[in-house]
């Protein structure tokens, strides 16, 4: 099992570091391709123009080579706060009572098992149980856990829990997940910020002279927002296909190989998923990084493809049942009665 | 032609070799640090031992037979500890002499309701169980590491670099017998032993 696990742990970690990589270097390109896609339209238009009017500098696409690129960054290196502010989850540095005290002991124990430095530990203010990890890498890793979570589970359960997230942790899940969720909160931000611009710069003036007067600026301010109306859909689709229903069915089975007990996770399940009040506090953007639907899809409750193309949590009674087999399966082992 | 064939297999199979023995020097370096997760937890266990016993020690004078094997226990495995990573054999049966007294104490602060319910003993009771559980999940790292080097070391093209690596089967930490474990028989008429 030991050989096998490593084996596939060290090709899931790598399989995300591409992935990573990926995801970064196709939003950038699509970047320049819609600015150097402007010029080569803006260059043919203007080629029989005089000289100093033609467009022979193709600044568009460096500037929205540049803009991409630039984001990316950022989006990359804020993930993870970006994340945890927008569930507007608490640090817990000194535990306050004896469930947190619990709680920080519990990831210490788990990141021990896991062979990963202890995560930060963070508490989201909602009585909807549910939890979730982030970070870029290992060494920088967050585990957040909602305060439902922690006043419905036991300390068997919460360690399943935090055992299944620091799975996601050291096979590096964390870092795809965050960076498909920063992606989409940037997107998102791009898209209010060019409607603002444009609603606002066309409602002050009439419409013609206005129009007139910003030129260029309008227009690309213009293809900006579609394109973003077009693009925050489709990397929201896209983040729940690359992030593949068969990466929570992985990390509960390391959450099981981390506390060797896989019936104590399969308990914290059925007690999430009978809690069926969707978690408000996180929003779709991070949705696909929670160990439980935080939206409560009824979709997600089904297999095939149209599910797999639409959600990013396989059903939880296949959760459970595969769990409960590998507990049945220990149990007997222990027992003596299967060699 | 052959000769170009030559000289591209003698540079797959010494990619492969490095490739190889870096993987097993990982091993080596992992299942080393494992080891010192484990002395790191056992080092916490023996500090917060004397403050646990303190704790109690006013609250239960009833069970002295069973503080005094948790002290002895506890100043055994220290004891064993400072010889050295060496003795991983002594050091495992000391450790798990102690786990197996610290065991019958937490049964037996369990079954006194009235010990539970003064003050801080609760909260004890937590540290305690997350320390135990600490250790035993570095000592399930360290084996689960161990057992991944020695296979690694023994499987077949592996094993002809092995020699060159330096590498030697990991000695596993012993899994307490079940005796140690088994629940001791607690005294629930609650009077005060002589």
């Amino acid at each position: 099992m030991t050989e096998e696990g490593s084996l596939t742990l060290f090709q899931q970690q790598d399989a995300n570091r591409r992935r990573t990589v990926w995801l970064l270097v196709c939003f950038v390109l699509f970047f320049a391709w819609l600015g150097f896609g402007g010029d080569y339209i803006y260059s043919l238009s203007t080629a029989h123009a005089p000289p100093a009017q033609r467009h022979d500098v193709w600044w568009f696409g460096v500037v929205t080579l540049a803009f991409g690129a630039g984001l990316a960054w950022y989006a990359y290196r804020t993930g993870p706060e970006k994340v945890l502010w927008a569930t507007g989850a608490e640090e817990v540095i000194a535990p306050t009572d004896d469930r947190q005290r619990q709680l920080v002991n519990v990831v210490e124990e788990m990141a021990i098992a896991a062979g990963v430095p202890r995560p930060r530990i963070w508490l989201v203010p909602d009585p909807d149980p549910n939890a979730f990890a982030t970070g870029n890498d290992p060494e920088h890793g967050h585990v957040a856990v909602t305060r439902g979570l922690l006043d419905l589970c036991n300390r068997d359960e919460l360690q399943a829990v935090i055992g299944h997230e620091l799975g996601h942790i050291k096979n590096l899940d964390v870092r795809l997940m965050t960076t498909l969720a920063a992606l989409v909160g940037a997107v998102l931000l791009m898209r209010n910020g060019a409607t603002r611009i444009f609603v606002g710069g066309r409602g002050t003036d009439s419409r013609s002279s206005r129009k007139s007067n910003l030129g260029p600026l309008a227009v690309v301010l213009l293809i900006v927002w579609i394109v973003s109306w077009i693009l925050a859909p489709i990397i929201t689709q896209l983040l729940a296909l690359a992030v593949s229903r068969k990466r929570e069915y992985l990390a509960d089975a390391m959450g099981a190989q981390f506390t060797r007990n896989p019936l104590a996770l399969a308990r914290a399940l059925e007690k999430i998923e009978g809690a069926d009040t969707p978690t408000s506090r996180i929003k779709s953007g991070a949705a696909h990084m929670c160990i439980a639907d935080p939206l409560g899809r009824r979709l997600g409750a089904h297999e095939g493809f149209l599910a797999d193309v639409l959600t990013t949590h396989p059903p939880m009674a296949k959760r459970v049942a595969i769990l409960k087999g590998m507990g049945y399966a220990q149990l007997k082992r222990e027992q003596g009665t299967l060699p | 032609m052959p000769s170009w064939i030559l000289l591209v297999l003698l540079v797959a199979v010494v990619l492969w070799a490095i490739a190889a023995y870096n993987g097993l020097i990982s091993l080596k370096n992992q299942t080393l640090n494992a080891f010192k997760q484990i002395d790191v937890q056992l080092k916490r266990r023996h500090d917060l031992i004397p403050n646990l016993v303190s704790a109690v020690r006013g609250a239960m004078d009833f069970e002295k037979d069973t503080l005094e094997a948790v002290i002895q226990a506890r100043n055994q495995a220290v004891k064993v500890n400072a010889a050295g990573p060496d003795a991983v054999k002594q050091i495992s049966q000391a450790e798990n002499a102690l786990s197996g007294a610290l065991s019958r104490l937490m049964v037996v602060v369990e079954q006194y309701p009235q010990l539970k319910a003064t003050g801080n003993i609760a909260q004890l009771q937590e540290e305690l169980t997350s320390t135990e559980n600490k250790v035993a999940f570095a000592r399930q790292l360290y084996n689960d590491t161990a057992t991944q080097y020695t296979i690694k070391q023994q499987q077949f093209p592996t094993s002809l670099i092995a020699g060159w690596a330096r590498a030697t089967p990991a000695t596993l930490w012993e899994i307490e017998d079940r005796a140690a474990r088994s629940v001791p028989r607690v005294d629930l008429s609650m009077k005060p032993k002589s």
